[in-house]
């Protein structure tokens, strides 16, 4: 579902629509009803990603906190459908967090991959050329993404992302649940929040970053980067 | 140029003694781990920030600012945060330990009742790492604030009691469940401590950290 959700944005309801979204009470009703988002089903089982995060870990977090995004952003979807501007303003801020979390955590959970499957390992093709061309090397684009993950001062993500305009890869970090939009294209991403790693990693917050790349699917970026 | 440095205060009570609103593993994790990492980057970053002063490096001193102002909220907030705790069975640990606090209270908010709620309803709308704060405003009225990340309350207002709204503070024991642990924070606030830093100034809240340089 990411890459659908990926091309329609910033068209949000448009995307939620078209993937994660079923149509309410559609059985019971012919007119037209807005969808609700849901929550996207693990292409891989909780323990999959082992030792690397552990199995409580990818339960709590998809099953709790990423549900959690899916109900807050159907509830400001809801608020602000329902017309009054001053409600729906309020509800922005909302709307941008807990989108924000439905969409980051969809691409991130697609974006990782059993060590024992597509998980880890390093890029290759037309991603490995242009990671080469932007970074100097894979290893540089590991140092400085895990320099960027170190440095968010709070909760947040680190991207890598591919700017539209000029074709280019870089890392942005994005506070909190922003998503990344404008001219970057998201191609993988990193969950900084403590919830993310906290039950197995503490404090020890590097060791949680140096561990992920045991399990990022560069399958599914390389993919979004030859679809951005 | 001298530079201070800070060192982590001590708690004011063991690390198991605030069970079971936080556990002991939460307690020593929170201080010797992740305040003490504050303190450490405090100190860096001040370390490099007079360095850049002494060089006349008006880029470098602007570029090490957040670093300051994270490490330096984080500092000045933990410390705040374990100063302002007690252990349940305390009698700090009562509301009428505060008595002209509580009574600032009902006058603000009708009851402590409310209150309670309405400070709860603020830690739980956080989006993200950060804290919520009682403050006493310098035209003296309260006010419940929250900050972000570790944003520290340095305007001239006195930070009564704040209570630590990131993942760490309550992740091992309550997991996802932020609300038991607000729920619970509430048996552990030391309103004796809040009722005389509601009495003084913005100084007096900070005298914790003079004494940890």
């Amino acid at each position: 579902m990411s890459t659908t959700l990926l091309r329609t944005v910033p068209a949000l309801r448009g995307a939620l629509r078209a993937s994660a979204m079923k149509p309410a009470a559609a059985m019971a009703s012919t007119s037209f009803v807005r969808g609700k988002a849901t929550l996207p089903d693990l292409p891989y089982d909780y323990g999959a990603l082992e030792p690397y995060i552990s199995g409580k870990i990818m339960e709590l977090h998809h099953k709790k906190h990423h549900q959690t995004y899916v109900s807050g952003l159907n509830s400001a979807l809801d608020t602000i459908a329902a017309g009054d501007p001053v409600k729906a303003a309020a509800a922005a801020p909302l709307l941008n967090f807990h989108g924000g979390g439905h969409i980051n955590h969809s691409l991130f959970w697609e974006n990782l991959a059993p060590a024992s499957r597509e998980g880890g390992g390093e890029p290759d093709g037309a991603l490995k050329k242009a990671i080469t061309e932007d970074f100097g090397s894979y290893e540089t684009l590991v140092k400085q993404m895990n320099a960027a993950l170190a440095g968010i001062q709070g909760s947040g993500w680190a991207w890598l992302v591919k700017d539209k305009t000029n074709g280019t890869l870089s890392i942005a970090t994005r506070a909190n649940q922003d998503p990344v939009t404008g001219s970057y294209v998201p191609l993988m991403g990193i969950d900084a929040w403590e919830h993310a790693y906290y039950l197995q990693y503490e404090n020890r917050k590097a060791e949680y970053f140096e561990a992920i790349w045991n399990v990022i699917n560069w399958k599914t970026v390389a993919s979004r980067f030859e679809k951005a | 140029m001298a530079v201070t440095t800070y060192t982590l205060p001590k708690l004011p009570y063991p690390y198991d003694a605030l069970e079971p609103s936080i556990s002991a593993q939460i307690m020593e994790l929170h201080h010797s781990k992740h305040h003490q990492a504050y303190v450490t980057n405090l100190n860096k970053a001040l370390q490099s920030y007079s360095t850049a002063v002494g060089a006349g490096d008006i880029a470098a001193q602007i570029a090490l600012q957040p670093s300051i102002r994270f490490n330096g909220g984080g500092h000045i907030n933990h410390s705040l945060f374990w100063q302002n705790l007690a252990p349940v069975s305390s009698a700090d640990a009562k509301p009428d330990a505060a008595p002209a606090l509580m009574a600032h209270i009902s006058n603000t908010w009708g009851s402590y009742d409310k209150f309670k709620s309405a400070f709860s309803a603020a830690l739980l709308a956080l989006q993200g790492s950060g804290w919520g704060w009682l403050v006493k405003e310098s035209q003296g009225g309260l006010r419940i604030v929250t900050t972000k990340d570790q944003d520290p309350l340095v305007g001239g207002e006195v930070p009564v009691f704040g209570v630590d709204m990131w993942e760490h503070a309550y992740y091992l024991q309550y997991l996802n469940g932020k609300a038991a642990y607000v729920e619970n924070i509430w048996n552990v606030i030391n309103w004796k401590v809040a009722e005389q830093r509601y009495h003084g100034g913005p100084n007096d809240a900070f005298s914790v950290l003079k004494s940890s340089m």
